[in-house]
């Protein structure tokens, strides 16, 4: 022993992780190989990631799944109060909502709206009169079909989440004299958010893909604005890659503010210290040695064989 | 003429399904009077601390908290449910500490004290953060008010439930266990603090296993057994000489 303060420790090896980790990386030099060396046309994928109709399909893309998923979380909200309510009409509302709307496919929901005209030729919304036509524009009909789907799977989502906040909570709250509503906005659904998040990201990433499904009744996305090109200039491989970058990139951004928003709403109900991903890796894979403190040798512990 | 009790109950019965949890308790709690209800489990003592502010209905029988009845009124002679409303309002008159504290856990110790008086009542906002920290120094807790409740112990933890259940302001206090749920060495602070409000003149109402507590602390105490009140009085006809053999064989039951 070199110094009666420190140990040194030799951590466990964990020798299949290094081999696992050379047959992933010998994979992987396979695909990218296959790829660079296939028939595709990489400076076209470079040249038309920017352009500007590509760009107006991104920004489609981002604008129709924020606002689907705005009107589903409130739906969702809204909906699941009235599911867990004592009242047997919101209550059975509630349930037919979800119901139909869960139980017919989104791409034809986004039909129904579509041509709504088909059903009602004109509307009368009081502040507004005319043909159905003028108003169910693409991006209506879009932001409804998803908006209004989505908000069906958003219902179920935020009542598990209200239900798995303790029942205790509810009544600590109620004893102080709140009323209901003070107690699911205050109380319950701050705390639902932990367990709600998690699944609504997954959910928004859903809904950021599915508005794709928009593309058929002529809203201008980003895999419609890839197709628009491909349809012209055949580069049919170019483009579908060009759309696939802008989907990866868009759901990796959201998937980093995701994990702050689930740091933010679990304030309170842990104090493990985050370790950054990068740092963790260093540390499982590379680490040789670990030194711990320990109290000078005594003496009576000592044992000398 | 004499004062209207703090609490009187007349035949409470409560049941459910078939199953008769309260079958007809008659108590009377005065302004100031610190009363324990001991008894086995299930013999119905928090179901109907839980009426007493109305987290539960009552099926039968009249409980009027201060003259007033619980969950009812009166208008043109003849008795309404409270709407929702009236009720939030009656609760703020009774205060409860629970089991198992039930801390708001995304609130900071700070944030549960304030967000009754603040948010319920509409209280002005300077003097309920300094009647908050005047609280918090009572309990013992002041240095703890930026703490989230996950962060302390059980009897902390039960101590900022109690400050929170005070800030209100209450008439009457309901203590459900609040004792139960704690380690050994942990039980001995909450009832110090709970010991300290019965001496200042709270009316308090406890459920407690805690019979060294009961001889103590309480005015009144009242032994329940499988849904009536087998005996009431003062400690000392009712722990030191029980009358009934329920009581006795209970009380020979429990550490003292």
């Amino acid at each position: 022993m070199t110094d009666a303060t420190t140990e040194r420790i030799i951590p466990l090896r964990h020798w299949g992780r290094w081999i696992s980790a050379a047959i992933v990386l010998a994979l992987l030099a396979l695909l990218v190989r296959a790829f660079a060396t296939g028939d595709i046309d990489w400076a076209v994928v470079g040249q038309y990631f920017t352009k500007s109709a590509i760009l107006k399909g991104l920004s489609n893309t981002l604008i129709i799944s924020v606002l689907a998923m705005a009107l589903g979380i409130v739906l969702g909200v809204v909906f699941a109060v009235m599911r867990m309510s004592q009242n047997p009409v919101t209550n059975a509302v509630a349930g037919l909502y979800i119901w139909f709307f869960r139980g017919t496919p989104v791409l034809l929901q986004l039909l129904l709206w579509f041509n709504l005209a088909l059903v009602f030729p004109t509307v009368n919304l009081l502040f507004w009169q005319g043909d159905m036509v003028d108003l169910m524009t693409p991006f209506l009909a879009a932001l409804l079909g998803l908006g209004i789907n989505e908000g069906a799977y958003m219902t179920e989502i935020v009542r598990s989440g209200i239900l798995s906040v303790d029942r205790g909570q509810t009544e600590a709250a109620l004893s102080i004299g709140m009323s209901h509503t003070a107690v699911m906005g205050r109380v319950v659904l701050p705390q639902a958010l932990r367990v709600i998040i998690p699944t609504m990201g997954n959910e928004y990433i859903g809904l950021l893909k599915n508005s794709s499904m928009a593309a058929v009744i002529a809203f201008p996305e980003l895999l419609r604005a890839s197709q628009a090109i491909y349809f012209v200039n055949y580069k049919v491989m170019e483009l579908l890659i060009v759309a696939a970058g802008w989907y990866l990139i868009v759901v990796s951004i959201f998937t980093v503010g995701q994990m702050y928003l689930e740091r933010y709403v679990g304030r309170g109900q842990s104090h493990i210290t985050h370790v950054p991903w990068d740092r963790r890796f260093l540390r499982t894979m590379f680490r040789t040695h670990e030194v711990m403190p320990t109290p000078p040798a005594d003496e009576e512990e000592e044992e000398q064989p | 003429m004499t004062p209207v009790p703090m609490l009187l109950a007349e035949g409470v019965r409560k049941s459910y399904g078939d199953n008769e949890v309260l079958c007809g308790i008659d108590l009377e709690v005065t302004s100031g009077e610190v009363m324990c209800l001991l008894g086995p489990s299930g013999s119905g003592k928090s179901t109907f601390l839980r009426c007493i502010n109305r987290l539960e209905r009552v099926d039968g029988g009249r409980l009027y908290v201060d003259g007033e009845r619980v969950g009812l009124h009166r208008h043109k002679g003849k008795l309404h449910e409270m709407t929702d409303r009236q009720l939030c309002h009656f609760r703020t008159q009774t205060a409860m500490v629970f089991q198992h504290f039930n801390l708001f856990p995304h609130m900071t110790v700070l944030g549960n004290v304030l967000v009754g008086p603040l948010k319920v009542k509409k209280e002005p906002k300077a003097e309920v953060v300094a009647r908050a920290h005047e609280l918090l120094e009572r309990v013992g807790l002041a240095e703890k008010a930026t703490a989230y409740p996950r962060q302390l112990s059980g009897g902390q933890q039960q101590r900022v439930a109690i400050a929170r259940a005070l800030a209100m302001r209450p008439k009457l206090m309901l203590f459900d266990e609040p004792t139960s749920a704690l380690d050994p060495e942990l039980v001995g602070e909450v009832l110090a603090v709970m010991k300290d409000l019965g001496d200042s003149g709270m009316t308090m109402v406890v459920v407690t296993h805690e019979v060294g507590f009961a001889r103590e602390a309480a005015d009144t105490v009242v032994f329940m057994d499988a849904g009536v009140v087998v005996e009431a009085g003062s400690p000392d006809q009712v722990l030191a000489n029980p009358k009934h053999e329920r009581t006795q064989t209970f009380l020979s039951k429990v550490p003292i």
